[in-house]
């Protein structure tokens, strides 16, 4: 599909402050385009599992916290009264940091988006839950266990069980806040593979681990510093010809 | 003395005032085993009292016990779990959740007789209750309510944090995430606290004594609204009320509610201790 597609994103002045005064994003405009691997990176703290979290509004669990702004997904303002934030938590689902199975089966962990969804096709369930092992290329290695404690994973196969777990709710959107932040560099290399193959059926936004990864996936990426967007652009333009100065010293690592 | 003798000298005193703290423990349970054990026989488990109380068993008053125990879990948890997840799942840090948790400190400082004044004069007279199991079961209940509530409390925060993360940003509601990622794993803990109460309850006399407990009642309570005898006020009343009461009857009554209590507290260890070998986290 075109880059020139209308947004499945758009995000107009968002601000965010948190109780403490602390203001963790300022100002901040973007669009992102269907199937694109959209990357936000930046230094610690500049506000981008903040950004990433407000798509899918886990941030409303940030009592007293303070908003401006607006984000449309696919048109319509997420905030605004009328939207179910769980159906907007399934069509934005996130991939956190660290491997998060829940207690219970692989089986259990992948069906259990869908029953809380309300689905009670067995079939349907399990079609779904292939699928989603298969995408996350993790079909192989338990399809003979399902039933075993999703515990029991390795590192790197746990991360590839939560990124199932997203994908079984066929979700229009995969947020991924780190989620190779953990793993070995193989585990790593598998799942960007699998990001890359994806991003034909979903839109992904994604914090990266480092800019060598942010650098490797993104077809397009925004650099944020201190909660302020400071350029946005192609993976091509940001990390070889990037336009201010910090973006710059940021990609060659003059800090970080 | 060189720092290193001081140092075990240290070790061996507070080893020693350590131990000492089991001793009272043992000495009671040992005092009462040797009294009473004698008289334990099927006859006196579960038959009523003769003669004025000075022959036969303790039956009615066995019974009424568990009733009661049975009774105060009934009473103390709904509303026990109901506050625990307010405060531990919905509730922030704001004016209510204060009041509840002042509430909640100066309901266990309350002294257990006022508990049974107030029984007697809020569920016997003014709900009409009367004296009956349902006033006694709801007293005790209260007086558990404290005791209960902290450990539910604490049984859900030790919940980690991320499974709710993860089960609604998977789509699940507020209650759905309670329902089948929060209370399966709390719900141990929360038994756990739920039996201790019940342990206390179970010992209690004052709050039962307006309340619920008859002095001498040979037959067994038809209904819940009926008294019955309870162990702690039969062994209060064979100790004090009754002259010429034979003393191996007063210990073998002692030793029972002991045993009572003490399974109870026991049952309440065992599950925690297999609770956390179960824990996978």
């Amino acid at each position: 599909m075109s880059q020139n597609a209308s947004p499945v994103i758009a995000i107009e002045h968002l601000s965010f402050t948190f109780p403490d005064n602390t203001a963790a994003l300022k100002d901040v405009t973007l669009d992102i385009a269907p199937n694109e691997i959209f990357v936000i990176f930046g230094p610690s703290r500049s506000g981008k599992s903040t950004l990433l979290r407000l798509l899918n509004r886990l941030s409303d669990l940030n009592e007293g916290a303070k908003r401006q702004g607006r984000v449309f997904f696919n048109g319509r303002d997420i905030f605004a009264p009328s939207v179910d934030v769980t159906e907007l938590r399934r069509r934005l689902s996130m991939v956190f940091a660290i491997p998060t199975p829940l207690p219970g089966s692989i089986f259990d962990n992948l069906a259990y988006g869908l029953r809380m969804a309300g689905i009670r096709d067995a079939q349907l369930i399990e079609r779904r839950i292939t699928r989603a092992l298969e995408q996350a290329a993790l079909w192989d290695e338990v399809k003979d266990r399902l039933n075993s404690s999703a515990f029991a994973l390795s590192g790197g196969q746990k991360q590839r069980l939560c990124l199932a777990r997203s994908l079984a709710m066929e979700p229009d959107v995969i947020l991924l806040d780190n989620p190779t932040s953990g793993l070995d560099p193989l585990s790593t290399a598998t799942v960007e593979d699998s990001l890359i193959e994806l991003k034909s059926r979903y839109t992904i936004i994604m914090v990266p681990h480092s800019v060598q990864q942010a650098a490797r996936v993104a077809d397009r990426a925004a650099f944020l510093m201190g909660g302020e967007l400071i350029e946005a652009g192609t993976g091509r333009q940001m990390f070889a010809n990037p336009k201010d100065k910090r973006t710059e010293d940021y990609v060659v690592g003059r800090f970080g | 003395m060189t720092r290193q003798q001081t140092n075990r000298l240290a070790k061996i005193a507070i080893s020693l005032v350590a131990a000492l703290v089991v001793l009272p423990i043992v000495l009671v349970i040992s005092y009462v085993v040797y009294n009473g054990i004698g008289v334990i026989s099927w006859e006196f488990l579960f038959t009523a009292p003769r003669n004025g109380m000075r022959e036969g068993g303790i039956w009615p008053a066995l019974l009424g016990t568990v009733f009661l125990t049975f009774g105060t879990a009934i009473a103390a948890f709904p509303l026990a779990i109901a506050t625990a997840i307010y405060l531990a799942e919905y509730a922030g840090d704001n004016r209510l959740t204060r009041w509840v948790r002042l509430a909640i400190v100066n309901l266990a400082g309350i002294p257990s007789i006022v508990y049974g004044l107030f029984g007697l004069g809020a569920f016997v007279l003014f709900l009409k209750l009367g004296t009956s199991i349902v006033a006694g079961s709801l007293t005790l209940g209260l007086m558990t309510l404290p005791v209960v509530i902290s450990t539910a409390e604490e049984a859900l925060l030790a919940v980690p944090q991320e499974f709710r993360t993860v089960s609604l940003s998977l789509g699940a509601t507020r209650w759905q995430t309670i329902r089948h990622q929060v209370l399966p794993h709390a719900l141990p803990g929360i038994i756990t606290g739920i039996i201790l109460g019940l342990g206390r309850a179970a010992g209690e006399t004052a709050p039962i004594l307006f309340t619920v407990a008859a002095f001498y009642l040979p037959e067994l309570p038809r209904s819940i609204f009926d008294q019955t005898m309870a162990l702690p006020y039969h062994l209060y009343v064979i100790s004090t009320q009754v002259p010429g009461m034979p003393l191996s009857l007063q210990y073998g009554t002692a030793l029972v509610l002991l045993l009572v209590v003490l399974s109870l507290t026991l049952v309440a260890t065992v599950l925690r201790t297999r609770m956390r070998r179960r824990r996978q986290w």
